[in-house]
């Protein structure tokens, strides 16, 4: 190309004076950020920093309310998405735009812009998925794969493409460690090539790792840039936390009686793209912290909803404080003790369009709140009142409506109201997803408090970190099954990794084939 | 029951079928796209008043039916305006469009109530249509039946082999997918909307202008609603559309001639058959929570707006 | 250029104004209405809105067609807060009648004022039964008790058709399909002299105010509001689905009886083919309009009344076509759920100019200069 030198000189993306602003929040102040050509750039921040919304500008999905964005030099508006990949840009979601009940041939002809024929396109794809390391078979269905496998359509629909940009907005929240490292070995081959990779993550272990350069957004604004190789990741947390990292303490602690007990409880799920559980048995006792490790989508989802309640199983199957409560429904179990935080907050674990005080009344109805049928709504108030004082729960008053509530604050209400509920058991799946850094700690802290008081806490997480800071034991879900819990002092986070992937079964129920194909 | 009489059953089996074919198939592609149109009966009426009063006011039944579809089409901008762009509940504007179409044909229809046109006649195919048995079987039809056979086979390569019928499929299964790769979910759902509109209004054409070619107020009579039901029969696919309207047809035209022949059962209770065949078939298909899950377009009736 | 902005909590105002907003827009449509059929919109409007109302009998007759659409609409209300559509009240309606009338034509040698609250109570129990088979199929089933409510609407008509063309029929009635008159004992008594509201209209506002007490101060109404606004949450919570899908559909049905029951024994006096102009459909209509909410339920009917009878009027002395009723009720209906974005949404008025583009535009020039 004889335009080659001065491409090199020149950044590939520049953005000038982004701007994006939503009803409740400035999600993109003034940013200015630059990618040269090669360079894989990490954009840090903690959730709700505005990395996706930036991301999303650059794709064109979203539209900024002022700012310029410079691609090779030249002044673009980027109206939409097909515009962003004819300029070359590509994009991997966080949460995949796939389609479910398509085959991944389908899938990729949907993103492209040119019209290939489907043979043509199958061979395409197995030429470049094989070449880069991520194998796939055109013909499969998506929800018949694993997330990792999705993961890996979406990166070959951007690869098709031939992207100049490469975005990956926390590609690694899907993947066992393992295979974050072959995530990275593609990614480095790529900017090897010339793609320039925009990297987004809060993981400052990863980013340190993989990236050139990087990018620090906090509340919406650049505070400022690094080389992260020559940064500590304590130097990286201040700058992109602006204060040190927190820090949750555990103190030994003997564990008391039994308080929750899974017995070898298997169940085929009636979701046609869900995952059935086989044989998974697990105790939680009072006074202890139990955690279960996994890459999502291998049957949490099925384990929580069959421990609420919300699915019945066999009687016998699950134990709450010694009574066998497989067949009682989510209300009869919180009767008998049972906390639950659910993974979904809008919707599930609140009502949006409620009140907060209605939502307290949510889970709280045997708790006083309700006398002969009737609501008494001053004790829901006082105490939602006390949940929000207590959580720090940012919110106009008790009557704001869930919806208003911003990810964080709406996850210390609910945490705050299962707390306050006086549970002796707690089931929290992914505690502090989408959370920013200091209401993660308080949560955090609040069910390291319930273990002081002798609760059994049961913590589903995709966050190993997590995990590791604050569980007593540590259990890996995999496929469906559950490998057995290990105390967190005994354990790495390379073995839990590779547990990740299946790899924890010495009574070999599972052919070694179909075991070297979940690692591939 | 000898030939003599298998014939002209099985011959008006098909006719009593096809308005469902038409409405049912216009339905599946709006569902597919991952909207719930409640609405087709009052968009049925809604083309069968302005099919009957085109085709009689200019004599030309070819009008007729496309005013029929018109009148269809402008109900559906009415429900996508609403839903699509407003952002109203689906259920609800369904509801609404339905009633606003009993009430707007009634309204149109009170200067011709009475009156009757010359309806859809058959075409006989030369030569074949005098083959006797298959005869008049498969040649004597009028050709929206023949129409009608084509627009499913064309929906089912449509939806299977097409970009087009991938994307409605796409739009239907997961909006937030389809708006983050750069499709327009809403506008993709106002073109299935349309089309939806143009067929239930073709098959109320269909009604008012061959099946009895007259305007009677209500004279859809549920045909929309079973239309609704059939597309669940169908577990959302084109050919089953077909099977469940011809038993459909089947069972409307059986009682008519039950009635005829003087079957010792009040004239009242096999009128109640078709209804009572479309519960039945609901509960058939619908006992096992899998076949739906399995079949039914994932975001079916949920509100998408891109900014939300 | 306008733009639709999420609003960050729905507005409790417009949730009120909108079906304001939807009658004035309904009203402004007739305006245009009248004035496209030649005729004066002004005196139309009175004779459709002001006239039938301005007589004691008037009130009387308004009070009385509102009775209906408040005991059918205040149970639908109450199941679609809860997501439950019953769409068939006109079917439970003809049951309700049906039963309630089938009590009243077998006891019609019993004086006993113990019949007419016997025939009220088999009338909700009438209307009840048929709405327990859309509720059974689908907690059984899972099948929709949209689709099935509906086609036992059709079905209900039939079997009222036979019973009156058939086994009930008034042997002295002169082959008219029409059952003997209900006795002086199996009428619902008028309120007072002069018009022909009777006690079946206080029976639907107390039930109305029942109904608000169940859907604001208990706990069940509560379940039925999380089950309508977030399924997952209230199966999160354990408010049980099919607890909810039965108890919305039998109330509904059970009202829905009490109105079909109260208009046989009532107005109309016997049972015939046609007992009811679509009380049951409009009431969906007077639910949505109502905000779901009993008061509103109350006030929507009232509303609904009006147009019932303004068209009639309209239809007697201008030669309006009588389906002009129906024409305002679906439009109402279509009004109101336009109106209804802007509880989520507010306008915001967007310059043109604030584009990306011009923007870009200004930065280089600014280099370049």
């Amino acid at each position: 190309m004889p335009a080659a030198p001065e491409t090199e000189l020149q950044p590939r993306l520049v953005l000038r004076g982004i701007t994006k602003r939503y009803p409740a929040v400035v999600a993109n102040d003034n940013v200015d950020l630059e990618v040269r050509p090669g360079e894989i750039h990490a954009v840090l921040g903690e959730n709700g920093a505005g990395k996706s919304t930036l991301m999303k500008i650059i794709y064109g999905v979203t539209k900024p309310d002022a700012g310029t964005v410079l691609w090779e030099g030249q002044p673009i508006e980027v109206s939409s998405p097909a515009e962003a990949r004819r300029l070359g840009i590509g994009m991997v979601f966080q949460h995949f735009s796939l389609f479910e009940t398509l085959t991944v041939a389908e899938n990729i002809s949907l993103a492209l812009d040119e019209r290939i024929a489907p043979d043509r396109l199958a061979t395409l794809i197995r030429e470049v998925s094989e070449n880069y390391g991520l194998p796939i078979d055109p013909k499969r269905l998506v929800h018949s794969m694993s997330v990792g496998e999705r993961q890996r359509v979406e990166i070959v629909r951007c690869l098709l493409q031939k992207p100049k940009l490469l975005i990956m907005d926390e590609p690694t929240s899907v993947l066992t460690p393992q295979a974050v490292l072959k995530l990275f070995e593609t990614l480095r081959r790529l900017a090897a090539e010339g793609c320039s990779i925009l990297y987004i993550s809060h993981k400052l272990d990863e980013i340190q790792a993989l990236c050139d350069t990087a990018t620090v957004l906090r509340g919406g604004r650049v505070v400022g840039s690094a080389s992260p190789k020559q940064e500590t990741a304590e130097s990286l947390a201040r700058l992109m936390i602006g204060s040190d990292l927190p820090e949750c303490h555990l103190q030994p602690r003997a564990p008391g009686e039994r308080r929750l007990a899974v017995e070898r409880l298997s169940l085929r799920t009636l979701d046609p793209f869900g995952v059935s559980l086989r044989e998974v048995s697990l105790h939680v006792c009072s006074g202890e912290i139990v955690g279960i490790a996994g890459v999502s989508g291998n049957g949490q989802k099925e384990l929580l909803s069959a421990l609420s309640g919300e699915t019945l199983s066999d009687p016998a199957a699950i134990q709450l404080r010694g009574q066998p409560v497989g067949q009682l429904d989510p209300a009869r179990r919180r009767r008998l003790g049972l906390g639950f935080v659910p993974e979904e907050r809008l919707g599930r674990g609140a009502v949006p369009a409620l009140d907060l005080a209605d939502n307290a009344l949510l889970t709280g109805s045997d708790h006083g709140m309700v006398r002969r049928g009737f609501i008494r709504r001053a004790v829901v108030r006082s105490f939602s009142r006390s949940v929000i004082e207590r959580f720090k729960v940012k919110c106009r008053s008790e009557q704001a409506a869930a919806s208003s509530l911003s990810g964080g604050n709406l996850q210390k209400f609910i945490v705050g109201r299962e707390t306050m509920l006086d549970p002796q058991v707690i089931v929290v799946a992914q505690p502090t997803w989408g959370v920013d850094i200091g209401a993660s700690m308080l949560i955090r802290q609040a069910l390291v408090d319930l273990r002081d008081q002798g609760v059994a806490v049961l913590v589903v997480s995709e966050e190993l970190d997590e995990l590791f800071m604050i569980c007593d034991r540590i259990a890996v879900i995999a496929e469906g099954r559950l490998s057995p819990a290990v105390p967190t002092g005994q354990t790495s986070v390379e073995q839990v990794g590779a547990w990740m992937s299946g790899l924890f079964e010495s009574q070999a129920l599972q052919p070694a084939g179909a075991t070297a194909h979940a690692r591939a | 029951m000898n030939l003599e009489y298998l014939v002209p059953i099985l011959a008006s089996t098909v006719g009593a079928a096809t308005p469902l074919v038409i409405a049912a198939s216009g339905e599946l592609i709006v569902e597919r796209s991952g909207v719930l149109n409640l609405g087709v009966e009052g968009m049925m009426l809604a083309g069968a008043i302005a099919a009957f009063a085109i085709g009689s006011q200019t004599g030309s039944l070819t009008l007729g039916f496309a005013a029929g579809a018109a009148a269809g089409m402008v109900m559906a901008l009415l429900f996508g305006f609403l839903t699509l762009t407003l952002q109203a509940n689906q259920v609800a504007t369904g509801l609404a469009l339905t009633l606003f179409g009993v009430g707007l044909s009634a309204f149109v229809g009170r200067d011709f109530v009475g009156q009757v046109v010359d309806g859809l006649k058959g075409i006989s195919v030369p030569v074949l249509s005098d083959v006797p048995l298959v005869g008049p079987l498969l040649f004597r039809f009028d050709p929206l039946v023949y129409g009608s056979v084509a627009l499913l086979i064309g929906m089912q390569w449509f939806l299977n082999r097409t970009r087009g019928g991938l994307l409605i499929r796409a739009v239907g299964e997961s909006p937030a997918s389809a708006h983050a790769i750069g499709y327009s979910v809403i506008g993709i759902r106002y073109l299935a909307v349309l089309f939806g509109g143009a067929m239930s209004g073709l098959a109320g054409a269909y009604l008012s202008l061959a099946i009895t070619p007259m305007w009677v107020e209500g004279m859809t009579a549920g045909r929309g609603w079973i239309a609704l039901a059939l597309v669940v029969f169908a577990t959302w696919k084109p050919w089953r559309v077909m099977l469940g309207a011809y038993l459909f047809g089947g069972v409307t035209i059986l009682q008519l001639y039950a009635q005829g022949f003087g079957v010792r059962v009040p004239s009242e209770f096999l009128s109640m058959l078709p209804y009572l065949a479309t519960i039945l078939v609901l509960v058939l298909i619908c006992r096992d929570p899998r076949t739906i899950l399995l079949n039914q377009p994932a975001a079916l009736g949920k509100r998408y707006h891109p900014d939300a | 250029m306008l733009e639709l902005e999420p609003r960050q909590e729905p507005s409790r105002a417009m949730a009120y104004a909108s079906p304001l907003l939807a009658v004035v827009l309904t009203l402004a449509s007739g305006f245009v209405l009248f004035s496209m059929l030649g005729k004066d919109p002004v005196q139309a409007f009175y004779v459709f809105f002001v006239k039938p109302v301005q007589t004691y009998y008037g009130v009387g007759e308004l009070l009385l067609k509102a009775t209906p659409l408040i005991l059918c609409a205040t149970g639908l209300a109450l199941g679609f807060r809860a997501n439950v559509w019953n769409i068939g009240a006109e079917g439970q309606l003809i049951l309700g009648a049906l039963a309630g009338g089938g009590i009243g034509l077998y006891f019609d040698q019993v004086e006993s004022a113990w019949l007419l609250p016997l025939m009220l109570f088999g009338g909700a129990v009438g209307g009840m039964a048929w709405a327990a088979i859309p509720a059974f199929l689908r907690t059984r089933f899972h099948t929709s008790e949209i689709l099935v409510s509906l086609m036992l609407v059709y079905v209900a008509q039939l079997l009222l058709s036979w019973l009156v063309h058939g086994p009930w029929r008034d042997p002295a009635g002169y082959n008219f399909p029409q059952s003997p008159a209900f006795h002086a004992a199996a009428v619902v008594p008028l309120l007072m002299q002069g018009v022909r509201t009777n006690l079946a209209f206080i029976l639907a506002l107390l039930l109305a105010a029942l109904a608000w007490v169940f859907a604001e101060k208990a706990f069940a109404g509560f379940r039925f509001k999380v089950s309508g606004l977030a399924p997952a949450a209230a199966s999160y919570a354990g408010f049980s689905e099919k607890r909810n899908v039965w108890l919305a559909l039998l109330i509904s049905g059970a009202t829905a009886g009490l109105a079909g029951v109260a208009e046989v024994a009532g107005p109309i006096g016997q049972l015939q083919p046609s007992i009811s102009p679509g009380y049951g459909f409009a009431a969906i209509i007077v639910a949505f309009v109502g905000r779901l909410h009993p008061l509103g339920v109350v006030l929507a009917s009232l509303l609904m009344s009006l147009l019932y009878i303004g068209g009639e009027t309209a239809q007697m002395q201008m030669q309006l076509p009588a389906a002009v009723t129906g024409l305002f009720q679906g439009m109402l209906l279509f009004y109101l759920l336009g109106a209804d974005l802007f509880i989520n949404f507010r306008l915001k008025w967007v310059p043109k100019h604030r584009a990306a583009v011009p923007a870009a535009v200004a930065v280089t020039e600014g280099e370049a200069a």
